[in-house]
């Protein structure tokens, strides 16, 4: 398949995807030796999407990473002890032991924001760093991450709509894995598509096979670069497959045993090495190489991380408010006075570009604007409703037909 | 100089926020164009233009969660809740995404989430709620209350200088019903810090926003009666100024609250548990309130004024109160 990156960036693939895998492996493992304190949550079958989508991005952009989205964090620079830390809640972890999981970040230099659990509440705020970036003059892209439960959340729908009108440069993966907890995600929506929602709110949209690391690196790429040049959102659909449970206390007896099966023969990680090995870009000493070094990188974490405290006691009172502790700056890219009066004035009237002018208001019939019936809610024979799909027109080469799930 | 409305000490503050620190940008329903459903957000769009001063659709999560974004990003927005009533549709944004981000990986929100708040203008049961005791219970917020021209215009400024997620309450009973002179210059009012608005020296009424006008009201009709009533306007709910609360019940020994809010869960509860615990001894009466009833606020003129705190329920409750 055609790729534009180069063998080092394939081999990164493979390195940050094996890594999140081996890491999260790692994370059973204590979690069965009860030294992790609260849930693990596996992202098994769905690191070619934390990984292919992170890794379109380049150093100033920002992301926000939902909890199965481990893979995002290494690509962006944090290290297994920073995530092993967090799940053991050691005085040493990104948050000092006062939240867990992945749900830390780096305002500064990394541009991670931390999730909340809450589903679907990153996406109005990396809307909101999107804004910002624009206003500052800083030309970058926000990404975050969804499930197909996620996206049904009425935040989804606030921030996506906001997105839209403001053309932020927001990019959102919908990682379509059918399920969310024990719920199928026809249960979810009613849609075949979770792309089709793009096409509700105006911007652009894309399915890609989220099992192979390659097509989502490139769809990621494109949609990118579509919202930094200011053409607005992009909704990526990433079909995938939870492979485990919902986390490890769930041995998710309601999922199909074929399913699991189907998707097994697709696994990211194995289709990747194909892909290394079919292109000719590494040898079984290459391979060899990457593992050993991944083994002791995190061999050396885990005891990082099993040698760590944790945090004394009376920490639990301190940091609710921000004391002088922090200073809010704005990087800014552009001259302040562009957004100061006078050069900031202007006059405060909308310039409405009516999408119906063609048509004008005296073409329109009596019934589409008048219907004591209906009051317009019901359109007109006549009315166009149903514009054409074209939500897979950034990514040609990237939409997939998928074999399995539905 | 002309004296100025709470309405209009609130405009000038966005404005000469805005004026100092290109960081300060206005987001919310109608702000721009239309200058805000109360017009407190006036001429801003004017001056300072479409990046800065920004319609959303009706959006309340999206909203606070955008201005939460560009407050990581290094802003200090501005965002309007047309209605306070509608920041029950932002709650989660607020409570789980705001207020819990300093202190769960150290990323301040420097977000200021204004709108207006209050009865007694006939707005119902959705267009007159005082909602801040919902969030005086979620530590990492700063809970305002204004009740004069002065303290609009000097708490709005330190709110958005401040680095933490401030919810400021504008009583829109008083937009256009108070005014004062105003000081030509800068000014601000620190954040946390009561005032005593009248000296007193045989019960104490804590009070804030529209009820700090009723509570000086009833002062002056009890004073008639020979009855001195030290009145301590909160201005801030969240911190909580103790010292100030403490200082004046030490001194008068008798305590009356009054608080438009609902009564049950409303600050008049928190208050009387710290005055038991900290000046019991103090102490030559119960502690009494004066509240809204537990009702939804009612549409009604006279099933309003019922619900409402009046002068004369006041008024009452002291006199029975001082003869304890
Ligand atoms: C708003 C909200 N409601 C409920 C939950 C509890 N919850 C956590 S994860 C989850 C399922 C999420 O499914 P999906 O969005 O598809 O993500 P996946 O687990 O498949 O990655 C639920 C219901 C939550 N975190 N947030
Ligand atoms: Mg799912």
């Amino acid at each position: 398949m055609a790729s534009s990156l180069t063998r080092e960036q394939h081999l990164d693939l493979y390195y940050y995807m094996r890594l999140n895998r081996d890491l999260e492996e790692q994370m059973v493992r204590l979690f069965r030796q009860n030294k992790i304190v609260g849930g693990v949550y596996s992202s098994l079958g769905q690191e070619a999407i934390s990984v292919g989508t992170a890794y379109s991005l380049g150093p100033g952009d920002w992301i926000a990473p939902m909890i199965r989205n481990i893979g995002s964090l290494l690509v962006r620079g944090f290290k297994p002890r920073d995530i092993l830390t967090q799940h053991m809640a050691r005085y040493t972890s990104p948050t000092l032991g006062k939240d867990g999981t992945s749900h830390f970040g780096d305002l500064k230099t990394r541009h991670v924001v931390s999730p909340i659990s809450m589903l679907g509440d990153l996406i109005p705020v990396m809307t909101g760093i999107a804004m910002a970036g624009r206003y500052l003059g800083q030309k970058i892209v926000a990404m975050t991450w969804i499930g197909d439960g996620g996206a049904s959340t009425g935040v989804f729908h606030e921030a996506l709509n906001l997105a839209a009108v403001q053309k932020a440069a927001l990019v959102l993966i919908v990682e379509n894995n059918h399920w969310a907890y024990s719920t199928p995600t026809e249960r979810q929506t009613a849609l075949r598509d979770l792309a089709d929602r793009a096409k509700a709110y105006g911007i652009e949209g894309a399915i890609v096979d989220g099992n192979d690391v390659v097509a989502v690196e490139r769809t990621a790429r494109e949609a990118v670069a579509h919202a930094r040049a200011g053409h607005g959102p992009v909704l990526i659909e990433a079909k995938t497959m939870r492979m485990r449970g919902h986390a490890q206390h769930d041995p998710a007896e309601y999922v199909p045993k074929e399913m699991i099966e189907e998707w097994k023969r697709c696994d990211p990680l194995d289709r990747h090495e194909k892909f290394l090995t079919e292109n000719k870009l590494w040898n079984a000493k290459t391979k060899q190489e990457i593992d050993q070094r991944i083994a002791r990188e995190l061999q050396a974490d885990v005891e990082f991380a099993e040698n760590s405290p944790f945090p004394p006691p009376e920490l639990a009172a301190e940091g609710v408010y921000c004391e002088g502790c922090h200073t809010i700056e704005a990087d800014w890219k552009r001259p302040k006075e562009e957004v100061m009066p006078p050069r900031s004035s202007v006059v405060a009237k909308w310039q409405i570009k009516n999408p119906n002018a063609a048509e004008g208001p005296s073409k329109r019939t009596p019934a589409s604007t008048h219907s004591p019936s209906g009051n317009g809610a019901r359109p007109a024979p006549s009315a166009k409703t149903s514009a054409k799909p074209k939500h897979a027109k950034k990514s040609k080469g990237a939409r997939v037909p998928v074999k399995a799930g539905h | 100089m002309a004296e100025t409305t709470y309405l209009e000490a609130i405009r000038q503050a966005m404005s000469e926020e805005m004026d100092r620190d290109p960081a300060v940008v206005l987001i919310g329903e109608d702000v721009g164009v239309y200058g805000g459903a109360f017009k407190a957000s006036e001429g801003l769009l004017e001056r300072f233009g479409w990046e800065r001063v920004i319609d959303t659709p009706i959006s309340e999560s999206a909203i606070v969660g955008a201005a939460i974004g560009m407050g990581y990003a290094g802003l200090r927005p501005l965002a309007e809740m047309q209605f306070i009533d509608f920041i029950a549709c932002a709650f989660n944004q607020i409570t789980n995404f705001a207020a819990k981000s300093h202190y769960r990986w150290g990323a301040p929100v420097p977000l200021v989430l204004r709108g207006p708040c209050g009865g007694g203008v006939h707005g119902g049961p959705f267009h007159s709620a005082n909602p801040e005791m919902y969030f005086v219970h979620t530590p990492g917020l700063k809970v305002i209350c204004p009740a004069t021209a002065y303290d609009a215009k000097g708490l709005l400024k330190s709110a958005i200088r401040d680095n933490n997620p401030v919810l400021f309450f504008e009583h829109k009973f008083l937009y256009r019903r108070i005014k004062e002179d105003l000081p030509e210059d800068d000014y601000t009012v620190p954040i946390g810090k009561a005032s005593v608005r009248r000296q007193g020296r045989d019960l104490t009424i804590i009070s804030y926003a529209a009820m700090l006008h009723t509570s000086l009201e009833a002062a002056a009709e009890l004073a008639k009666e020979g009855i001195e009533a030290e009145v301590v306007d909160l201005r801030t709910l969240l911190p909580l100024d103790t010292e100030t609360i403490l200082a004046s019940v030490r001194k008068t020994n008798k305590l009356l609250v009054v608080h438009e809010d609902t009564r049950t869960g409303g600050i008049a509860g928190e208050i009387a548990a710290l005055v038991t615990e900290n000046a019991f001894e103090h102490l030559d009466g119960p502690i009494r309130r004066v509240t809204s009833l537990d009702t939804p606020v009612p549409y009604a003129p006279p099933l309003e004024e019922y619900f409402l705190p009046s002068v004369a329920k006041v008024v009452s409750a002291a006199r029975e109160l001082a003869h304890y």
